[in-house]
């Protein structure tokens, strides 16, 4: 149930911005190509796949490169920012951010009531324009021949229609 | 930075022995008081009524009503 919720809320944040960009230019984001290859694993941010398959940034300046090949002695030389600047290169967000909602959900909500109002307008049209008359049957006089008739056949006499009627004064209790 | 090692085993059935009995307990509490504001007072309800009812007296109002097909009302 925690992996679940982990993974609503990882597909929540990726899944959108994946979506809201469009595929082309999130792979020249990180690719600088034209269109995905799909062939070739991809990176992801994902809270349920920590290590993805492939670093963030793949075409690494010769600064970038340089920062690589520092990487490779003594981690304790490192600087703060190069640690950073290190982590940034293999990964686009980090957890927290991964994690972090947004204010969408109120475009949502919006967007849904708009559309919903502009179906009751046009729900409403229709009950003005299209459809026909109701049943007679539906008219006080029937409804109150039907209401006697129910009385008369003592429907639902212990708790519900006729136990609300007063059969002697002939009035409802 | 010397952390205390997280529980590894066991989480599942920590979580059962938590919440499996007050799953129960709800179960048990949501049927009890059902049986007692529900089903008791409308067998309550039935009895009084089936203890005061005349089967023949309503026969003939409904049928002096005129809702029957089979008799009609007294007197035609």
């Amino acid at each position: 149930m925690l992996a679940s919720r982990a993974l609503v809320r990882g597909l929540q944040s990726g899944f959108w911005r994946r979506v809201s960009t469009s595929s082309a230019a999130w792979a020249a984001h990180t690719h600088d190509v034209d269109v995905v290859d799909c062939s070739i694993p991809q990176y992801n941010n994902r809270l349920d796949t920590p290590l993805p398959d492939v670093p963030f940034v793949q075409n690494l300046t010769a600064e970038q490169k340089k920062l690589k090949e520092k990487e490779k002695g003594s981690w304790t030389e490192l600087t703060k920012e190069e640690k950073l600047a290190l982590y940034r290169l293999t990964h686009e967000l980090s957890f927290a951010e991964m994690r972090q909602g947004s204010k969408e959900w109120m475009t949502v909500l919006g967007g849904v009531f708009i559309f919903l109002g502009f179906t009751g307008l046009l729900v409403w049209w229709q009950r003005i324009y299209v459809y026909g008359d109701v049943p007679h049957t539906l008219s006080p006089e029937s409804v109150a021949q039907q209401t006697q008739r129910m009385i008369d056949m003592r429907v639902n006499p212990v708790h519900g229609f006729s136990n609300k009627w007063d059969y002697e004064k002939k009035q409802w209790k | 930075m010397s952390l205390p090692k997280p529980a590894m085993r066991g989480l599942l059935g920590k979580r059962l022995r938590f919440h499996l009995p007050i799953a129960f307990g709800l179960a048990l509490v949501a049927a009890a008081t059902f049986k007692f504001t529900v089903t008791e007072p409308r067998k309550q309800a039935y009895a009084d009524f089936y203890k005061r009812y005349d089967s023949m007296k309503e026969f003939n109002a409904m049928r002096e009503a005129g809702v029957f097909e089979s008799v009609r009302p007294a007197g035609k």
